[in-house]
């Protein structure tokens, strides 16, 4: 496998691009010259910073390690899934009802691609499972998200349909249905998107990534197919397990809807405004 | 034909309640706006958390599961609720409930109506016909003719003889004193969380209501 490398004159080149940009926002009067900047500046800065992490954990190879990596960036995923919901789970539930579904999905598919198909040597080898789960990781907090965002919005929104169904006599998990189905469309409908415009509308960054790097097409190809179906399966796990977690909260064992554990919808209007 | 027995049923700022209902009565409960009427029919019919015993005959609520409890003792609320696109999708296929359409007011094929094309009275009377349909043994109404023109009110009424005369306990929300009068073999007046049954403060109470 040959790759060009390339050097930080470079990159140093390519950032007269960005540097158009913000003189066409100055020019235009866009107002966004500074925050063009900014957010380039915080490319740099982040990436550099990871690349770095990235190199010594790979070059300590330390099982421990690689978990701490991944648990932080599991927290870090599920942080930025209680902060999306417009409503929420009081106290610690709104936290780790999210970090439960995107733990369990992340992990399942993870160690199911490490151990079947990849299998490196050692299994926990952080060149291949960090990688594995940030893809993963991103794709299951998005299922998560919107799976979590469908049945707390229904919740508030169509709470005298769903107990108007409870007080005639059906359980809870009945009641909740259509809910729980729109929910579960939405946290899959993304990945089948992406799975239809695959090679067509879009050459996904992965492939393109290993190709640069001189990988054969047809691996490339076969590895990018291989992504494409962990990213469907936690998907598919993570907004599951969102959606029947929060369908069992939203409710209780005498199969009442408990809106009393959301948090009041003026605290979220406050957040939100 | 059971009596539905209530027994120091309550939840914080409500209660503790004691009461007998008994099979073919309709007790119209009255009281001003927030005292909590609502909150009673719904902590009969167990749907926010709640303290104390309720059974129909010998049956106790607390042995059964929640959702065979509200087969037989079940709630209408005011605000009735929709969960599928066509009418008909909301009543069990075998429901007797063409006969009932009529009296109501409603054609024969208001089961084919989109629920979208609704007015408020049709959805509040619709609702009432998706409760009596299954057959409960005790209706917890709030509310039932608050949305309705007097002469659909007057049907839904006839319906509710109908049923008492079947044995059916009904507990009956109701702002208007003159339909209490017309329907209640007895009255309860709820304020401040508890409960009134004297009949003459009952009665007081209506007129309260009505002069408010």
């Amino acid at each position: 496998m040959q790759y060009i490398p390339i050097t930080y004159v470079d990159v140093a080149t390519a950032a007269v691009l960005v540097m158009l940009n913000a003189a066409l926002s100055f020019a235009l009067q866009l107002g966004i010259d500074r925050q063009i900047l900014v957010s380039a500046l915080r490319t740099v800065v982040q990436l550099t910073l990871v690349g770095l992490v990235l190199k010594t954990l790979f070059a300590l190879a330390s099982p421990w390690l690689t978990l701490l990596a991944v648990t932080v960036m599991i927290l870090a995923a599920s942080t930025e899934v209680a902060s999306r919901q417009d409503q929420r789970f009081k106290r610690w539930w709104n936290f780790s009802l999210g970090a439960g579904a995107i733990t369990l999905a992340t992990v399942l598919v993870t160690l199911f691609t490490l151990t079947t198909h990849i299998r490196p040597s050692p299994w926990y080898d952080p060149r291949y499972s960090i990688p594995l789960v940030g893809i993963v990781l991103g794709n299951t907090m998005n299922a998560v998200s919107l799976g979590l965002n469908g049945m707390l919005t229904a919740a508030m929104r169509e709470r005298a349909a769903i107990e108007a169904r409870l007080a005639l006599g059906a359980d809870r998990f009945a009641a909740l249905k259509p809910f729980m189905r729109r929910s579960l469309r939405a946290g899959l409908i993304p990945i089948v998107n992406q799975m239809s415009a695959a090679g067509l509308i879009t050459l996904p960054g992965m492939m393109t990534g290993q190709i640069l790097a001189g990988m054969d097409p047809t691996d490339a190809v076969k590895y990018q197919i291989l992504i494409l179906f962990l990213l469907a399966g936690g998907a598919g796990i993570g907004v599951f397990a969102a959606v029947y977690a929060s369908a069992w909260r939203l409710t209780d064992e005498r199969h009442r809807l408990r809106l009393d554990r959301l948090r009041p919808a003026e605290t979220a209007g406050r957040r939100r405004g | 034909m059971h009596v539905l027995t209530i027994e120091g049923l309550r939840r914080p700022g409500l209660g503790p309640f004691d009461l007998a209902l008994a099979p073919g009565q309709c007790t119209v409960l009255m009281g001003p706006s927030g005292a909590g009427k609502s909150l009673f029919l719904r902590m009969i019919a167990d749907l926010d958390p709640n303290d104390g015993a309720v059974r129909l005959g010998d049956q106790r609520r607390e042995r059964m599961a929640a959702p065979d409890w509200r087969r037989l003792v079940t709630y209408v609320a005011a605000e009735s609720g929709w969960w599928a696109d066509i009418v008909g999708d909301h009543f069990a296929r075998s429901a007797p409930v063409a006969p009932y359409l009529p009296r109501v007011h409603l054609p024969a094929d208001a089961l084919e109506w989109p629920v979208s094309r609704l007015s408020t009275g049709e959805r509040q009377r619709l609702a009432l016909l998706r409760a009596i349909a299954q057959q409960p043994a005790a209706l917890l109404l709030d509310e039932p003719t608050s949305a309705l023109d007097p002469e659909a009110a007057a049907g839904v009424e006839g319906i509710l003889r109908e049923l008492r005369a079947q044995g059916i306990v009904l507990l009956v929300v109701s702002h208007d004193p003159a339909q209490a009068r017309r329907l209640a073999d007895r009255m309860l007046y709820l304020e401040g969380g508890r409960l009134t049954v004297d009949a003459a403060a009952a009665d007081g109470a209506a007129a309260a209501t009505a002069a408010r």
